[in-house]
Protein backbone atom coordinates (compact mmCIF):
# COMPACT_ATOMS: atom_id res chain seq x y z
CA UNK A 1 0.00 0.00 0.00
CA UNK A 2 1.19 3.25 -0.91
CA UNK A 3 -0.17 6.25 1.20
CA UNK A 4 -0.01 10.07 -0.27
CA UNK A 5 3.19 10.78 1.05
CA UNK A 6 5.27 7.97 -1.17
CA UNK A 7 2.57 8.95 -4.60
CA UNK A 8 3.88 13.19 -3.84
CA UNK A 9 7.44 11.66 -3.29
CA UNK A 10 7.55 9.34 -6.58
CA UNK A 11 6.04 12.16 -8.53
CA UNK A 12 8.50 14.77 -7.44
CA UNK A 13 11.37 12.25 -8.09
CA UNK A 14 9.73 11.49 -11.86
CA UNK A 15 9.32 15.63 -12.59
CA UNK A 16 13.29 15.87 -10.89
CA UNK A 17 14.59 13.07 -13.17
CA UNK A 18 12.92 14.32 -16.47
CA UNK A 19 13.75 17.82 -15.25
CA UNK A 20 17.74 16.43 -15.04
CA UNK A 21 17.18 14.96 -18.48
CA UNK A 22 16.48 18.40 -19.73
CA UNK A 23 19.22 19.92 -17.92
CA UNK A 24 21.82 17.56 -19.07
CA UNK A 25 20.40 17.38 -22.83
CA UNK A 26 20.59 21.69 -22.68
CA UNK A 27 23.66 21.97 -21.03
CA UNK A 28 25.67 19.35 -23.68
CA UNK A 29 24.36 21.69 -26.47
CA UNK A 30 25.26 24.91 -25.03
CA UNK A 31 28.62 23.67 -23.75
CA UNK A 32 29.57 22.62 -26.85
CA UNK A 33 28.83 25.45 -28.39
CA UNK A 34 31.02 27.42 -26.15
CA UNK A 35 33.44 24.91 -26.20
CA UNK A 36 33.61 25.28 -29.49
CA UNK A 37 33.71 28.90 -29.80
CA UNK A 38 36.16 29.90 -26.90
CA UNK A 39 38.48 27.34 -29.11
CA UNK A 40 38.04 29.42 -32.11
CA UNK A 41 38.54 32.81 -30.24
CA UNK A 42 41.23 31.74 -28.19
CA UNK A 43 42.89 30.60 -30.75
CA UNK A 44 42.30 33.99 -32.91
CA UNK A 45 39.57 32.42 -35.32
CA UNK A 46 35.48 33.27 -35.36
CA UNK A 47 34.57 29.62 -34.54
CA UNK A 48 31.38 27.98 -35.69
CA UNK A 49 29.56 31.09 -37.37
CA UNK A 50 27.25 30.29 -40.87
CA UNK A 51 25.03 27.41 -39.45
CA UNK A 52 22.47 29.86 -37.56
CA UNK A 53 23.45 33.33 -36.83
CA UNK A 54 26.64 33.06 -35.14
CA UNK A 55 26.77 29.56 -35.37
CA UNK A 56 24.29 28.59 -32.38
CA UNK A 57 22.30 25.65 -34.28
CA UNK A 58 25.97 24.10 -34.26
CA UNK A 59 25.51 21.78 -32.20
CA UNK A 60 21.91 20.79 -32.72
CA UNK A 61 23.36 19.90 -36.26
CA UNK A 62 25.81 17.78 -34.86
CA UNK A 63 23.63 16.50 -32.56
CA UNK A 64 21.00 15.50 -35.32
CA UNK A 65 23.79 14.14 -37.80
CA UNK A 66 25.21 11.68 -34.78
CA UNK A 67 21.62 10.19 -34.34
CA UNK A 68 21.78 9.74 -38.45
CA UNK A 69 24.98 7.87 -38.34
CA UNK A 70 25.34 4.38 -38.39
CA UNK A 71 25.78 2.31 -35.65
CA UNK A 72 29.17 -0.11 -35.72
CA UNK A 73 30.19 -2.68 -33.52
CA UNK A 74 33.02 -4.43 -34.15
CA UNK A 75 33.46 -8.02 -35.30
CA UNK A 76 35.25 -9.26 -32.59
CA UNK A 77 33.41 -7.00 -29.54
CA UNK A 78 31.20 -8.33 -27.15
CA UNK A 79 27.80 -7.08 -27.63
CA UNK A 80 26.18 -6.70 -24.67
CA UNK A 81 28.70 -5.08 -23.03
CA UNK A 82 29.64 -2.57 -25.89
CA UNK A 83 26.21 -1.53 -25.66
CA UNK A 84 25.70 -1.48 -22.60
CA UNK A 85 28.77 1.04 -21.31
CA UNK A 86 27.68 4.72 -23.32
CA UNK A 87 24.05 4.02 -21.44
CA UNK A 88 26.05 3.53 -17.73
CA UNK A 89 28.03 6.28 -18.86
CA UNK A 90 25.20 8.49 -19.14
CA UNK A 91 22.92 7.39 -16.65
CA UNK A 92 24.02 7.80 -13.50
CA UNK A 93 24.56 11.29 -14.15
CA UNK A 94 21.08 11.88 -13.58
CA UNK A 95 20.93 10.75 -10.04
CA UNK A 96 23.74 13.13 -9.43
CA UNK A 97 21.52 16.36 -10.29
CA UNK A 98 18.91 15.16 -7.69
CA UNK A 99 20.81 16.24 -4.43
CA UNK A 100 22.20 19.06 -5.73
CA UNK A 101 20.54 22.46 -4.14
CA UNK A 102 19.81 24.73 -7.11
CA UNK A 103 18.25 27.32 -5.09
CA UNK A 104 17.04 27.89 -1.57
CA UNK A 105 13.78 26.17 -2.53
CA UNK A 106 14.93 24.17 -5.57
CA UNK A 107 16.81 21.08 -4.54
CA UNK A 108 14.70 17.70 -6.14
CA UNK A 109 16.09 15.04 -3.08
CA UNK A 110 17.33 16.73 0.52
CA UNK A 111 19.30 14.31 1.37
CA UNK A 112 21.19 14.20 4.02
CA UNK A 113 24.42 12.28 2.43
CA UNK A 114 24.22 14.35 -0.99
CA UNK A 115 27.64 14.90 -1.15
CA UNK A 116 28.39 11.04 -0.49
CA UNK A 117 25.83 10.06 -3.24
CA UNK A 118 27.16 12.08 -5.61
CA UNK A 119 30.63 11.24 -4.97
CA UNK A 120 29.32 7.19 -5.35
CA UNK A 121 27.29 7.13 -8.03
CA UNK A 122 29.72 9.21 -10.01
CA UNK A 123 32.49 6.43 -9.50
CA UNK A 124 30.17 4.21 -12.10
CA UNK A 125 31.48 6.16 -14.69
CA UNK A 126 34.69 4.87 -14.46
CA UNK A 127 33.13 1.43 -14.77
CA UNK A 128 31.88 2.61 -17.90
CA UNK A 129 35.02 3.65 -19.49
CA UNK A 130 36.35 0.53 -18.66
CA UNK A 131 33.90 -1.73 -20.07
CA UNK A 132 34.10 0.53 -22.77
CA UNK A 133 37.21 0.13 -23.75
CA UNK A 134 37.56 -3.42 -22.16
CA UNK A 135 34.19 -4.68 -24.77
CA UNK A 136 35.24 -2.72 -27.97
CA UNK A 137 38.25 -5.31 -28.76
CA UNK A 138 40.81 -2.84 -29.75
CA UNK A 139 44.40 -2.15 -28.01
CA UNK A 140 43.52 1.45 -28.38
CA UNK A 141 40.50 1.00 -26.22
CA UNK A 142 41.41 -0.81 -23.85
CA UNK A 143 44.71 1.10 -22.98
CA UNK A 144 42.46 4.43 -23.00
CA UNK A 145 40.61 2.54 -20.29
CA UNK A 146 43.29 1.50 -18.31
CA UNK A 147 44.32 5.10 -18.27
CA UNK A 148 41.03 6.22 -17.50
CA UNK A 149 40.41 3.90 -14.52
CA UNK A 150 43.99 4.08 -13.03
CA UNK A 151 44.03 8.28 -13.41
CA UNK A 152 40.28 8.53 -11.75
CA UNK A 153 41.01 6.38 -8.93
CA UNK A 154 44.20 8.26 -8.50
CA UNK A 155 42.34 11.59 -8.45
CA UNK A 156 39.42 10.16 -6.50
CA UNK A 157 41.60 10.50 -3.06
CA UNK A 158 42.60 14.20 -2.57
CA UNK A 159 39.24 14.53 -4.55
CA UNK A 160 37.26 13.09 -1.22
CA UNK A 161 39.70 14.48 0.89
CA UNK A 162 39.61 17.96 -0.29
CA UNK A 163 35.64 17.81 0.45
CA UNK A 164 35.81 16.37 3.41
CA UNK A 165 37.81 19.05 4.72
CA UNK A 166 34.55 21.49 3.92
CA UNK A 167 31.88 19.31 5.60
CA UNK A 168 34.56 19.17 8.51
CA UNK A 169 33.90 22.86 8.65
CA UNK A 170 30.41 22.66 8.02
CA UNK A 171 29.96 19.43 9.88
CA UNK A 172 27.03 18.30 7.27
CA UNK A 173 27.06 16.23 4.49
CA UNK A 174 23.64 18.04 2.81
CA UNK A 175 24.60 20.40 0.41
CA UNK A 176 21.57 22.14 1.32
CA UNK A 177 22.87 22.89 4.56
CA UNK A 178 26.59 23.56 3.00
CA UNK A 179 25.54 26.24 1.14
CA UNK A 180 23.28 28.24 3.66
CA UNK A 181 26.49 27.79 6.25
CA UNK A 182 28.63 30.24 3.75
CA UNK A 183 27.53 34.20 3.82
CA UNK A 184 26.41 35.85 0.51
CA UNK A 185 29.64 37.75 -0.32
CA UNK A 186 32.96 36.46 -1.46
CA UNK A 187 35.00 36.76 1.64
CA UNK A 188 32.34 34.85 3.50
CA UNK A 189 32.88 31.88 1.14
CA UNK A 190 34.40 28.45 1.83
CA UNK A 191 36.91 29.72 -0.42
CA UNK A 192 38.54 31.77 1.65
CA UNK A 193 38.57 29.54 4.45
CA UNK A 194 39.67 26.95 2.38
CA UNK A 195 41.82 27.83 -0.30
CA UNK A 196 44.31 25.03 -0.66
CA UNK A 197 40.87 22.35 -0.88
CA UNK A 198 39.46 24.53 -3.90
CA UNK A 199 42.58 24.36 -5.71
CA UNK A 200 43.22 20.76 -5.25
CA UNK A 201 39.55 20.06 -5.73
CA UNK A 202 39.70 22.20 -9.07
CA UNK A 203 42.82 19.95 -9.97
CA UNK A 204 41.20 16.54 -8.81
CA UNK A 205 37.94 17.53 -10.97
CA UNK A 206 40.30 17.89 -14.17
CA UNK A 207 41.28 14.49 -13.85
CA UNK A 208 37.62 12.94 -12.60
CA UNK A 209 36.43 14.30 -15.95
CA UNK A 210 39.38 13.47 -17.74
CA UNK A 211 39.32 16.81 -19.48
CA UNK A 212 42.86 18.67 -20.89
CA UNK A 213 45.42 18.92 -19.97
CA UNK A 214 44.49 15.55 -18.05
CA UNK A 215 42.53 13.77 -21.00
CA UNK A 216 45.20 11.22 -21.09
CA UNK A 217 42.27 8.33 -21.74
CA UNK A 218 41.48 9.45 -25.29
CA UNK A 219 45.06 10.67 -25.87
CA UNK A 220 44.41 11.45 -29.51
CA UNK A 221 48.15 11.48 -30.79
CA UNK A 222 49.01 8.12 -29.14
CA UNK A 223 45.48 6.04 -28.33
CA UNK A 224 43.45 7.04 -31.76
CA UNK A 225 40.42 8.09 -29.59
CA UNK A 226 41.07 5.78 -26.48
CA UNK A 227 38.09 4.13 -25.07
CA UNK A 228 35.44 5.62 -27.66
CA UNK A 229 37.50 4.58 -30.55
CA UNK A 230 35.37 1.89 -32.08
CA UNK A 231 31.97 3.87 -30.85
CA UNK A 232 30.40 5.66 -33.59
CA UNK A 233 26.73 7.48 -33.73
CA UNK A 234 25.16 8.03 -30.69
CA UNK A 235 27.40 5.39 -28.96
CA UNK A 236 29.91 8.14 -28.80
CA UNK A 237 27.15 10.48 -28.75
CA UNK A 238 26.54 9.79 -25.34
CA UNK A 239 30.00 9.12 -23.87
CA UNK A 240 30.36 13.06 -24.79
CA UNK A 241 27.49 14.15 -23.22
CA UNK A 242 28.08 12.41 -20.47
CA UNK A 243 31.52 14.01 -20.23
CA UNK A 244 29.86 17.23 -20.22
CA UNK A 245 27.56 16.20 -17.82
CA UNK A 246 30.30 15.08 -15.13
CA UNK A 247 31.90 18.66 -16.16
CA UNK A 248 28.68 20.07 -14.89
CA UNK A 249 28.35 17.74 -12.14
CA UNK A 250 31.80 18.84 -10.74
CA UNK A 251 31.33 22.38 -11.13
CA UNK A 252 28.11 22.46 -9.42
CA UNK A 253 29.12 20.61 -6.22
CA UNK A 254 32.60 22.73 -6.55
CA UNK A 255 30.01 25.87 -6.31
CA UNK A 256 28.37 24.69 -3.60
CA UNK A 257 31.26 23.52 -1.57
CA UNK A 258 33.42 26.25 -1.88
CA UNK A 259 31.32 29.51 -3.61
CA UNK A 260 28.42 29.85 -1.70
CA UNK A 261 26.50 27.57 -3.84
CA UNK A 262 23.03 29.73 -4.55
CA UNK A 263 24.13 32.09 -2.15
CA UNK A 264 25.24 35.98 -2.92
CA UNK A 265 25.17 39.63 -2.41
CA UNK A 266 21.63 41.38 -3.07
CA UNK A 267 19.42 38.27 -3.12
CA UNK A 268 19.91 34.93 -2.72
CA UNK A 269 18.59 32.15 -5.93
CA UNK A 270 19.61 30.20 -8.88
CA UNK A 271 20.71 33.12 -10.92
CA UNK A 272 24.10 33.26 -8.48
CA UNK A 273 24.28 29.24 -8.45
CA UNK A 274 24.38 29.43 -12.51
CA UNK A 275 26.26 32.00 -12.83
CA UNK A 276 29.18 30.73 -10.54
CA UNK A 277 28.69 26.73 -12.06
CA UNK A 278 29.39 28.55 -15.90
CA UNK A 279 31.88 30.40 -14.75
CA UNK A 280 33.26 27.64 -13.42
CA UNK A 281 33.10 25.27 -16.48
CA UNK A 282 34.26 28.48 -18.55
CA UNK A 283 37.13 28.34 -16.44
CA UNK A 284 37.53 24.73 -17.35
CA UNK A 285 37.16 25.73 -21.12
CA UNK A 286 40.31 27.68 -21.24
CA UNK A 287 41.98 25.48 -19.15
CA UNK A 288 41.46 23.04 -21.91
CA UNK A 289 42.54 24.73 -24.80
CA UNK A 290 45.73 26.82 -23.16
CA UNK A 291 47.74 23.90 -21.70
CA UNK A 292 49.10 21.23 -23.63
CA UNK A 293 48.80 17.27 -22.24
CA UNK A 294 51.05 16.34 -19.33
CA UNK A 295 52.54 12.92 -20.05
CA UNK A 296 50.92 10.09 -18.09
CA UNK A 297 53.91 9.32 -15.02
CA UNK A 298 53.87 13.52 -14.78
CA UNK A 299 49.66 12.71 -14.49
CA UNK A 300 50.26 9.98 -11.66
CA UNK A 301 53.44 12.39 -9.94
CA UNK A 302 51.08 15.22 -9.61
CA UNK A 303 48.76 13.18 -8.00
CA UNK A 304 50.32 11.16 -5.40
CA UNK A 305 54.05 13.14 -4.66
CA UNK A 306 52.04 16.60 -4.65
CA UNK A 307 48.23 16.75 -4.35
CA UNK A 308 47.46 13.65 -2.00
CA UNK A 309 50.06 14.94 0.35
CA UNK A 310 48.73 18.49 0.80
CA UNK A 311 45.34 17.27 0.55
CA UNK A 312 46.23 15.10 3.93
CA UNK A 313 48.00 18.28 5.64
CA UNK A 314 45.21 20.50 4.78
CA UNK A 315 42.80 17.78 6.28
CA UNK A 316 44.67 17.49 9.40
CA UNK A 317 45.23 21.03 9.68
CA UNK A 318 41.38 21.55 9.35
CA UNK A 319 40.64 18.83 11.95
CA UNK A 320 43.68 20.70 13.97
CA UNK A 321 42.00 24.34 13.82
CA UNK A 322 38.38 23.22 14.27
CA UNK A 323 39.37 21.31 17.50
CA UNK A 324 41.01 23.92 18.99
CA UNK B 1 55.52 -0.24 -62.57
CA UNK B 2 52.77 2.33 -62.40
CA UNK B 3 49.46 1.73 -61.80
CA UNK B 4 47.73 0.34 -64.70
CA UNK B 5 44.93 2.79 -65.83
CA UNK B 6 42.43 -0.34 -66.85
CA UNK B 7 42.45 -0.47 -62.90
CA UNK B 8 39.58 2.08 -62.47
CA UNK B 9 36.99 0.88 -62.64
CA UNK B 10 34.55 2.76 -65.55
CA UNK B 11 31.08 1.80 -62.76
CA UNK B 12 32.71 4.99 -59.91
CA UNK B 13 30.06 6.84 -59.12
CA UNK B 14 31.12 10.57 -60.03
CA UNK B 15 29.46 10.86 -56.11
CA UNK B 16 29.84 8.20 -53.86
CA UNK B 17 27.08 7.40 -51.27
CA UNK B 18 25.47 10.70 -50.57
CA UNK B 19 22.12 9.24 -50.77
CA UNK B 20 21.51 6.21 -48.66
CA UNK B 21 19.79 3.64 -49.99
CA UNK B 22 17.08 2.93 -48.38
CA UNK B 23 16.95 5.89 -46.35
CA UNK B 24 17.18 6.11 -42.85
CA UNK B 25 13.62 7.88 -42.38
CA UNK B 26 10.89 7.29 -44.93
CA UNK B 27 9.42 10.84 -44.47
CA UNK B 28 10.67 13.38 -47.33
CA UNK B 29 10.92 16.93 -45.18
CA UNK B 30 12.46 14.75 -41.88
CA UNK B 31 15.11 13.63 -44.14
CA UNK B 32 15.68 17.09 -45.65
CA UNK B 33 16.72 17.81 -42.23
CA UNK B 34 18.94 15.64 -41.42
CA UNK B 35 20.42 16.09 -44.98
CA UNK B 36 21.11 19.31 -44.13
CA UNK B 37 22.25 18.90 -40.56
CA UNK B 38 24.84 16.15 -42.40
CA UNK B 39 25.64 19.12 -44.13
CA UNK B 40 26.49 21.20 -42.08
CA UNK B 41 28.49 18.90 -39.46
CA UNK B 42 31.08 17.36 -41.67
CA UNK B 43 33.66 16.26 -39.37
CA UNK B 44 36.87 14.91 -41.39
CA UNK B 45 39.20 12.12 -40.25
CA UNK B 46 42.32 13.46 -38.59
CA UNK B 47 44.40 12.28 -41.14
CA UNK B 48 47.13 13.43 -43.76
CA UNK B 49 49.93 11.97 -46.69
CA UNK B 50 51.92 14.35 -47.61
CA UNK B 51 52.26 18.25 -48.35
CA UNK B 52 48.71 19.23 -49.23
CA UNK B 53 48.06 18.16 -45.58
CA UNK B 54 49.94 21.18 -44.48
CA UNK B 55 47.29 23.25 -46.57
CA UNK B 56 44.41 21.35 -45.19
CA UNK B 57 46.13 22.42 -41.48
CA UNK B 58 46.17 25.81 -43.04
CA UNK B 59 42.45 25.47 -44.06
CA UNK B 60 41.47 25.03 -40.16
CA UNK B 61 43.62 27.66 -39.00
CA UNK B 62 43.17 31.36 -37.79
CA UNK B 63 42.94 33.19 -41.29
CA UNK B 64 40.45 30.69 -43.07
CA UNK B 65 38.83 28.43 -40.12
CA UNK B 66 37.03 25.78 -41.22
CA UNK B 67 35.24 25.94 -38.18
CA UNK B 68 33.21 28.80 -39.56
CA UNK B 69 31.27 25.93 -41.41
CA UNK B 70 31.12 23.32 -38.68
CA UNK B 71 33.65 21.12 -40.16
CA UNK B 72 36.47 21.80 -38.14
CA UNK B 73 35.93 18.93 -35.58
CA UNK B 74 38.64 16.91 -36.84
CA UNK B 75 38.12 12.67 -35.25
CA UNK B 76 41.53 11.23 -34.56
CA UNK B 77 39.27 7.84 -34.97
CA UNK B 78 37.51 6.86 -38.38
CA UNK B 79 34.33 5.81 -36.91
CA UNK B 80 33.43 9.02 -35.91
CA UNK B 81 33.97 10.94 -38.94
CA UNK B 82 32.26 11.74 -41.82
CA UNK B 83 34.38 12.92 -44.18
CA UNK B 84 38.08 11.45 -45.84
CA UNK B 85 40.02 14.10 -47.22
CA UNK B 86 42.66 12.28 -48.80
CA UNK B 87 45.51 15.15 -48.72
CA UNK B 88 48.73 14.06 -50.14
CA UNK B 89 50.24 11.62 -52.25
CA UNK B 90 48.84 7.73 -52.12
CA UNK B 91 52.05 5.06 -52.82
CA UNK B 92 51.27 2.02 -52.94
CA UNK B 93 52.25 0.83 -49.50
CA UNK B 94 49.47 3.64 -48.20
CA UNK B 95 46.81 2.40 -50.29
CA UNK B 96 45.75 -0.78 -47.81
CA UNK B 97 45.67 1.72 -44.78
CA UNK B 98 43.79 4.24 -47.08
CA UNK B 99 41.45 1.47 -48.55
CA UNK B 100 41.01 0.08 -44.59
CA UNK B 101 40.08 3.76 -43.33
CA UNK B 102 37.90 4.24 -45.44
CA UNK B 103 36.41 1.12 -45.21
CA UNK B 104 36.37 1.59 -41.35
CA UNK B 105 33.94 5.07 -41.38
CA UNK B 106 29.95 4.14 -41.27
CA UNK B 107 28.26 5.84 -43.63
CA UNK B 108 27.37 8.23 -44.54
CA UNK B 109 30.44 9.16 -45.85
CA UNK B 110 32.26 11.16 -48.29
CA UNK B 111 35.48 11.36 -50.05
CA UNK B 112 37.43 14.72 -51.18
CA UNK B 113 40.50 14.05 -53.20
CA UNK B 114 43.21 17.21 -52.37
CA UNK B 115 45.44 18.09 -54.73
CA UNK B 116 46.75 16.89 -58.24
CA UNK B 117 48.75 13.56 -56.43
CA UNK B 118 45.47 12.67 -54.82
CA UNK B 119 43.56 12.90 -58.40
CA UNK B 120 45.99 11.74 -60.89
CA UNK B 121 49.09 10.83 -59.71
CA UNK B 122 50.30 14.72 -59.81
CA UNK B 123 54.10 15.12 -60.64
CA UNK B 124 54.54 11.40 -59.81
CA UNK B 125 52.57 10.28 -63.37
CA UNK B 126 55.87 9.53 -65.12
CA UNK B 127 57.11 6.75 -66.78
CA UNK B 128 59.88 5.89 -63.99
CA UNK B 129 57.07 6.11 -61.22
CA UNK B 130 57.03 2.42 -59.76
CA UNK B 131 55.27 3.85 -56.36
CA UNK B 132 52.52 5.95 -56.76
CA UNK B 133 49.09 5.48 -56.90
CA UNK B 134 47.65 7.40 -59.66
CA UNK B 135 44.63 8.94 -58.50
CA UNK B 136 42.94 7.55 -55.25
CA UNK B 137 40.15 6.66 -57.00
CA UNK B 138 41.22 4.02 -58.55
CA UNK B 139 41.12 2.45 -54.75
CA UNK B 140 37.93 4.29 -53.34
CA UNK B 141 34.94 6.22 -54.48
CA UNK B 142 35.77 9.59 -54.65
CA UNK B 143 33.12 12.44 -54.41
CA UNK B 144 35.17 15.66 -55.08
CA UNK B 145 38.04 16.45 -56.55
CA UNK B 146 40.67 19.74 -55.64
CA UNK B 147 42.46 20.79 -57.69
CA UNK B 148 46.36 21.88 -57.26
CA UNK B 149 49.43 21.72 -56.25
CA UNK B 150 49.23 22.60 -53.45
CA UNK B 151 45.35 24.09 -53.28
CA UNK B 152 45.02 27.05 -51.41
CA UNK B 153 42.93 26.26 -48.47
CA UNK B 154 39.88 28.92 -49.94
CA UNK B 155 40.00 25.48 -52.70
CA UNK B 156 39.43 23.05 -49.81
CA UNK B 157 36.43 24.73 -48.54
CA UNK B 158 35.11 25.44 -51.81
CA UNK B 159 35.44 20.71 -52.13
CA UNK B 160 33.36 20.98 -48.49
CA UNK B 161 30.78 23.46 -49.98
CA UNK B 162 30.55 20.69 -53.16
CA UNK B 163 30.19 18.10 -50.40
CA UNK B 164 27.61 20.22 -49.01
CA UNK B 165 26.19 20.53 -52.53
CA UNK B 166 25.73 16.79 -53.31
CA UNK B 167 24.17 16.18 -49.78
CA UNK B 168 21.28 18.85 -50.08
CA UNK B 169 21.81 19.95 -53.22
CA UNK B 170 22.23 23.26 -52.46
CA UNK B 171 25.06 25.70 -52.42
CA UNK B 172 24.57 27.52 -49.26
CA UNK B 173 26.99 30.30 -49.62
CA UNK B 174 27.70 32.92 -51.96
CA UNK B 175 30.30 33.22 -54.37
CA UNK B 176 33.32 35.10 -54.19
CA UNK B 177 33.62 38.30 -56.52
CA UNK B 178 36.48 37.78 -59.04
CA UNK B 179 38.97 40.66 -58.34
CA UNK B 180 40.42 42.87 -61.48
CA UNK B 181 44.02 43.07 -61.70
Amino acid sequence: MMNAIDVHMLIRLIIAVVAAMAWVGINALVLVYCERKFAGHIQRRPGPFEVGPHGILQPLADGLKLMGKQLFRPAGADAFLFWLAPMLSLLPVLLLFLPIPYGPMLTAMNVSLGILLILAFSSLNVLALLLAGWSSNNKWGILGAARAVSQSVAYEIPLLLSVLAVTFMTGSFNLSAISTSQGAWPWQWNLMAQPLAFFIYLVSAFGETNRAPFDLAEAESELTAGFHTEYSSMGFGLFFMAEYAYMVVVCSVCTVLFLGGFRGPVADGWWWFLAKTYALLFLMIWVRWTYPRVRFDQLLNINWKWLLPLAVFNLLATAFVMKL
Amino acid sequence: MAAPDEVVPPEIPASGQHAIQPPVVKAKPVQAILDLCRSMSLWPMTFGLACCAIEMMATGMARFDLARFGAEVFRPSPRQSDVMIVAGTVTKKMAPAVVRLYEQIPAPKWVIAMGNCAISGGPFKIKENYNVIEGVDTLIPVDVYVPGCPPRPEGLLEGFFQVQRLITGKRWWPVAEEVQG
